[in-house]
């Protein structure tokens, strides 16, 4: 169980000290496919955020009624329901956006975050508490996506905003579609590797090392590989509540 | 006889080398003079000023990385001057010198710095900042960017051409006699085309025993090997697959490939064994780059891949310390337990 903690801390949690994507390395894999540019990465940001909220509430409202043994599955069918419902959605109104995000847009069904949330938050603290976290989480992971897709894009494409104009079109029509930083066809040209993914990696470490500094100033252990109590999920660990360290385990299962 | 003191009691160690980093990295530098100076010969004075780019952009990266992090500064150790020059030797004449500066930028903050500096990083500066550059700029990188050799003592600005690698095995294509190859007078980056100077560089630095001679012979052995059997099978003829073989061993980037870049201290392997290793290793991707793959040349990719393999590497070729008991009887012990 989760110490007794103040919304607004179970909230700001989510943007440094337990950001999901550059400290907790969870939903690795959307993160570097979607952050190609801003606005996909705030569409994907904010798409993520009303599952993880929607799918955070409920799971807490049922987190009595699921037994544990089967819970992973419970948890799969809430969260795929609410996947469902904004992918319509987003296909009704952002059209544009579907198309760019392509498979990546059902894939919040699988994203190591929502169900990262679910198991370690939703499944044992009060709705209002969960829906919180998901907020602070969805935001936390938005920001980070929205960082890593406003270097991506200056530096590989040479626009900033590019493509927003279909994003807001939900409010109206925008004659104003982002900014051209680096212009064609002039004496330079945009770094093409960073829209690829060996710089979306690039960008991911640097921001991942920044965000470790910023929360070390802070005052939080900073992310290192090994040596369980610098994690920082460290006090929502089953094995380090019990006294254990999941690098003894793996050596047993080495051995 | 120290100090006038008959004997004298210390910590070890007791023998000491004169050599240091500085000096290693100097030796390199005196090696690839010569084929900075045949590319200048060929590629005219404008290799100078790309050269200088890039050397001058590392050093003031390297210096402004240790600052920001605050470490000791380590500019004094030319190793930042040697991952310049390399990088310059690997950049076709006409290249953008903004692309140059960036190459730079990239092969010491992103590549080595980050990673903790000399001697910590995992892959080779310089090949890493190539391979950076040419993914994102390929057009000035690489493809009908290439200046003829010897064009800028025309009248035209720059003759652009296809590399031999590019030409060989094409309809009616000319391409450099052998002669040509091993002097250099083929069109290609910078360092590399100029097979002697190569030749003369890394001999120097076995004969200094700066570097080891069994990663540039694995790695030009093997794929030399590969080579004779892909030049036979094309060509049905033995005197024809050593031509084959030749003109593969002196064209692109494979000498400079293999006596200046896989022969880095920090991205190979220790061992002898492992040295072997990393040379057929890079070998055989090279080779299968260029026979099978849809880019002409494969040297930096080639390093790369076997640059990410060294930690393995190591592990399977760790000498086992004499007297040390068997690893099953290890094992049974742990199950004892």
């Amino acid at each position: 169980m989760a110490e007794k903690k103040s919304l607004g801390k179970e909230f700001r949690k989510g943007l440094i000290a337990e950001n999901p994507v550059l400290r907790l390395v969870l939903g690795t894999c959307p993160t570097l496919a979607t952050s190609t540019s801003v606005a996909n990465a705030l569409g994907m940001g904010i798409a993520a955020t009303l599952v993880l909220i929607c799918s955070n509430i409920v799971i807490s409202l049922l987190r009595k009624v699921i037994p544990s043994k089967v819970r992973i599955p419970a948890y799969i069918v809430i969260i795929a329901s609410f996947v469902t419902i904004v992918q319509m959605i987003v296909k009704a109104f952002v059209p544009a956006l579907d198309e760019s995000l392509g498979v990546f847009l059902p894939l919040i069904v699988v994203n190591c975050i929502i169900l990262g949330r679910a198991e370690a938050f939703a499944g044992k603290n009060p709705v209002i508490a969960s829906a919180v976290d998901g907020l602070g989480m969805g935001v936390g992971f938005t920001m980070a996506l929205c960082c890593m897709g406003a270097v991506r894009e200056i530096l590989g494409a040479g626009t900033f905003l590019a493509g927003i104009k279909d994003l807001l079109a939900v409010f109206g029509d925008f004659s104003f579609n982002g900014f051209t930083i680096i212009p064609e066809g002039g004496a330079i040209s945009p770094m093409l590797i960073f829209i690829l993914a060996p710089g979306g990696f690039f960008t991911f470490g640097i921001l991942m090392a920044c965000a470790n500094k910023l929360a070390e100033k802070k005052g939080k252990p900073r992310a290192e590989l090994g040596g369980c109590q610098a994690c920082p999920m460290a006090k929502n660990c089953a094995l380090l509540a019990d006294g254990k360290d999941c690098s003894e385990e793996k050596e047993d299962k080495a051995v | 006889m120290v100090n006038g003191k008959k004997l004298v009691v210390s910590a070890s160690p007791h023998l000491r080398t004169k050599t240091t980093t500085t000096k290693i990295m100097l030796d390199v530098i005196i090696a690839l003079i010569p084929a900075l100076v045949a590319s200048v010969i060929f590629f005219g004075p404008k290799t100078l000023l790309v050269t200088a780019v890039t050397v001058a952009t590392a050093v003031l990266s390297e210096y402004i990385a240790r600052k920001v992090m605050k470490r000791h500064n380590t500019i004094g150790d030319l190793s930042a001057v040697v991952t310049g020059l390399i990088l310059a030797l690997n950049l076709p004449v006409n290249v953008p010198l903004w692309i140059a500066a960036i190459g730079s930028v990239v092969a010491i903050i992103v590549v080595k710095q980050f990673f903790g500096g000399i001697g910590q990083n995992f892959a080779n500066p310089a090949i890493t900042a190539r391979i950076v550059l040419l993914l994102s700029f390929a057009t000035h990188m690489s493809g009908s960017e290439w200046v003829a050799p010897l064009s800028w003592l025309g009248k035209a600005d720059a003759v652009t051409t296809a590399t031999p690698l590019a030409l060989y095995g094409k309809e009616g294509a000319v391409i450099p006699t052998l002669f040509d190859m091993f002097i250099g007078n083929r069109a290609g980056s910078l360092g590399e085309t100029c097979t002697v100077a190569l030749l003369i560089g890394g001999i120097y630095l076995i004969a200094r025993k700066v570097i080891s001679f069994k990663i540039p012979v694995a790695y030009l052995g093997s794929f030399a090997l590969i080579m004779l059997i892909a030049g036979f099978v094309k060509e049905d003829s033995v005197g024809a697959a050593l031509e084959y073989t030749a003109y593969q061993l002196m064209s692109g980037g494979l000498m400079l490939g293999a006596f200046f870049m896989a022969t880095d201290y920090s991205t190979s392997p220790i061992n002898t064994d492992g040295k072997y290793i990393f040379g057929v290793g890079c070998g055989i991707i090279t080779a299968l780059i260029r026979l099978f793959g849809s880019l002409p040349e494969g040297v930096s990719f080639a390093i790369l891949i076997m640059n990410l393999l060294v930690p393995h590497i190591e592990k399977i070729t760790t000498p086992k310390p004499f007297g040390t008991p068997k690893k099953e009887k290890k094992a049974k012990e742990a199950d004892a337990k």
